[in-house]
């Protein structure tokens, strides 16, 4: 599509779509949001970009497949429960730690949250998968 | 311990399709992979089946939570059985699709979709949560779907529509009951559900307590293809390529039966004078609509297809007969049908690749060029039909001597005429693909008569050696099978592992 209006628009929502995504995503454990919604964002974000310059431009822009996207996100899954596994106690078991981030004040950091994270990675390669395959057709 | 054993045979296959994935375009690395982690399938099957073996049942709390509020991952023997057994199926399948399967379905995501419908199998056979077992059909369904379809065509695509619709319609039933028996009994733990579903008998009416156990029945009988819903399978099966149909016809519907099996046996036993007497009505209708059906068949493959439907009716006769001598010979038949069934599957490929069809009419003397082959058919065909001292027999007996010993009269006498009958048309497979002379219509177009077949043979002769092997021993084997039987029909164990002391 060559619209002026939306090639200006796209490069200005891209960014602050995907940075909407990885809130979304830090904010899943507690409250409204998570991997999986984070990552449609995300998606949503890169399908903007592929319908206004088109999936070869996406494809260039975003320098992985989308195909390793997706396994990337599920090792990630893998890893959080192998987590539990390795520290002796069952699969998927929630192991929590501090981050210490001086003056920002500690984060709790967990497995948790490296499974949301894939599920974030595999929900932007699956649907941009789908999508630049039917914006090629 | 325990905690890896119960997840490895999930987890392998879930590294292995993250890795063919990553893997995608360099294709002697995926097989490479592929093969290698359907041997680490059935190596951590063997692991699992030895540890179940010896001191009873095994459990796993996922994320830590106790059950009944988190997931269990539990085997008991019949489960490890089945993980061992669909471990090895899974590795001679992928052995022998790495010699027959097309480089163009390959590069449609072939090995990633294998590993992560066997991710599904075992995921299905170990989960001790009903919900937890909709979602692992639902990853064998979805993987199974693409196989399915893989590469289009316009025969496939008729077969896998048929495929699709028949197993969502069964998912959505299979939801509807689980919402309604959460509904009831506030839990879906199994091993909760048996205490907690006799609780709530008590204050309701017999209709709703008679519905619920009729929608599982209806919703695992399409997967399982039970009569009358078994239609999908016969439409569907023989259109993929060899290596999927083999594996499809293997485990898919033995998922479904196992299904049947656990919650029958440790869920709905309170009302068996009504519930088992129509499983035992089904296995017969199956057992005979079965075998007419492959009778009237001239293609290799539906004679087959129709025989899984009327093997089907064995193992739930097994059920219905609800004993723990009925149940050890279902758990038995189940394992036996298996890898005779992948087998004989397999077995259709490679002649296939020697007459270019399978078409029983335009097949014919593939016993005077190649006596291998046709000794390698007799031996599953044989034990399919149930001749001693192949597995089969000794399945078959077992059924028999249960039945004898309950009193069901009827359902042996059935069960031995559907038997002749299946020796009747494996007899004509024979007659027809490998005695007869070959028709004058000279080469077909595909046809390689001269084909190599030492690699594609492998998987076959290996499959073939484990039907003698078992009918030769089958005294410990069958000894197995009844601890298994034991396990199930004496709930107790189970419901201890799962709900008392957690992980060991």
């Amino acid at each position: 599509m060559t619209s002026l209006i939306l090639q200006v628009a796209v490069r200005v929502l891209m960014p602050l779509l995907l940075m909407f995504s990885v809130f979304l995503l830090v904010r899943g454990h507690n409250l409204p949001g998570g991997g999986f919604s984070g990552g449609l964002v995300a998606a949503s974000a890169w399908a903007l970009f592929a319908i206004v310059y088109g999936a070869g431009a996406a494809r260039r822009a975003l320098r992985v497949d989308p195909l390793t996207l997706i396994a990337a996100g599920l090792g990630t899954i893998l890893a959080s429960g192998a987590v539990g596994l390795v520290s002796g106690r069952p699969f998927l078991t929630g192991l929590w730690g501090a981050l210490d981030l001086g003056a920002y004040g500690a984060w709790m950091v967990g497995t948790p949250l490296l499974f949301d994270f894939g599920v974030y990675l595999s929900v932007i390669g699956v649907v941009l998968t789908i999508i630049f395959v039917l914006e090629e057709e | 311990m325990t905690d890896l054993l119960l997840v490895l045979p999930v987890l392998i296959p879930m590294s292995t399709g993250i890795l063919t994935l990553l893997a995608w375009r360099r294709r002697r690395l995926q097989r490479g992979l592929s093969l290698a982690g359907a041997a680490g399938l059935l190596a951590a099957g063997v692991a699992l089946f030895a540890e179940v073996s010896g001191p009873g049942i095994l459990s796993s709390q996922i994320g830590g939570w106790p059950a009944p509020f988190g997931i269990t991952f539990v085997a008991d023997l019949f489960s490890a059985v089945m993980v061992l057994v669909a471990g090895l199926v899974g590795f001679t399948v992928a052995l022998y699709s790495l010699t027959s399967i097309d480089p163009i379905l390959e590069s449609f995501g072939y090995h990633p979709l294998y590993h992560f419908l066997l991710m599904g199998v075992s995921g299905a056979f170990l989960t001790g949560d009903l919900f937890n077992l909709y979602v692992w059909f639902e990853v064998m369904l979805v993987s199974s779907f693409v196989l399915m379809a893989l590469g289009g065509g316009r025969r496939r695509t008729d077969g896998a529509v048929k495929y699709v619709t028949l197993n969502l319609l069964s998912s959505t039933l299979f939801l509807v009951a689980l919402g309604i028996l959460y509904g009831l009994a506030g839990t879906l733990n199994m091993a909760d559900l048996a205490g907690k579903f006799a609780q709530v008998s008590a204050s309701q009416p017999v209709g709703v307590l008679r519905m619920l156990p009729m929608l599982f029945l209806i919703a695992f009988g399409i997967k399982a293809a039970a009569f009358p819903l078994f239609f999908w399978l016969p439409a569907s099966y023989h259109t993929p390529p060899i290596a999927i149909s083999a594996l499809f016809a293997g485990l898919l519907t033995k998922v479904g039966v196992y299904a049947l099996i656990r919650v029958f046996s440790l869920i709905f036993v309170g009302d068996t004078a009504y519930t088992h007497t129509l499983i035992l009505v089904i296995a017969g209708l199956t057992m005979v609509t079965g075998v007419f059906g492959a009778i009237s068949q001239n293609e290799f493959r539906r004679i087959l297809s129709f025989h899984i439907v009327s093997q089907i009716g064995y193992m739930i006769m097994g059920l219905g007969l609800g004993t723990p001598l009925g149940l050890a010979a279902a758990v038995f038949y189940i394992a036996h049908h298996i890898f005779v069934k992948t087998n004989l599957f397999l077995i259709s490929g490679v002649v296939q690749r020697l007459g270019g069809t399978l078409d029983l009419r335009k097949l014919g003397g593939l016993y005077a060029t190649r006596p291998v082959v046709a000794g390698l058919f007799l031996v599953p065909a044989l034990s399919l039909a149930g001749v001693p001292p192949l597995s089969g027999f000794f399945a078959k007996l077992g059924l028999v001597q249960a039945g004898v010993a309950d009193g069901r009269y009827l359902i042996v006498a059935v069960s031995l005429a559907v038997s002749l009958l299946t020796l009747y048309s494996m007899t004509k497979i024979w007659n027809e693909a490998f005695w007869k002379k070959a028709p004058e219509a000279g080469a077909r177009e595909g046809a390689r008569p001269d084909a190599d077949l030492r690699a594609p043979l492998v998987p076959v002769a290996l499959l073939a050696a484990v039907t003698v092997v078992v009918g030769l021993a089958a005294g410990p084997v069958f000894g197995v099978a009844e601890r298994a039987g034991a396990q199930l029909a004496h709930p107790a164990g189970y419901i201890e592992a799962v709900l008392g002391g957690g992980s060991r």
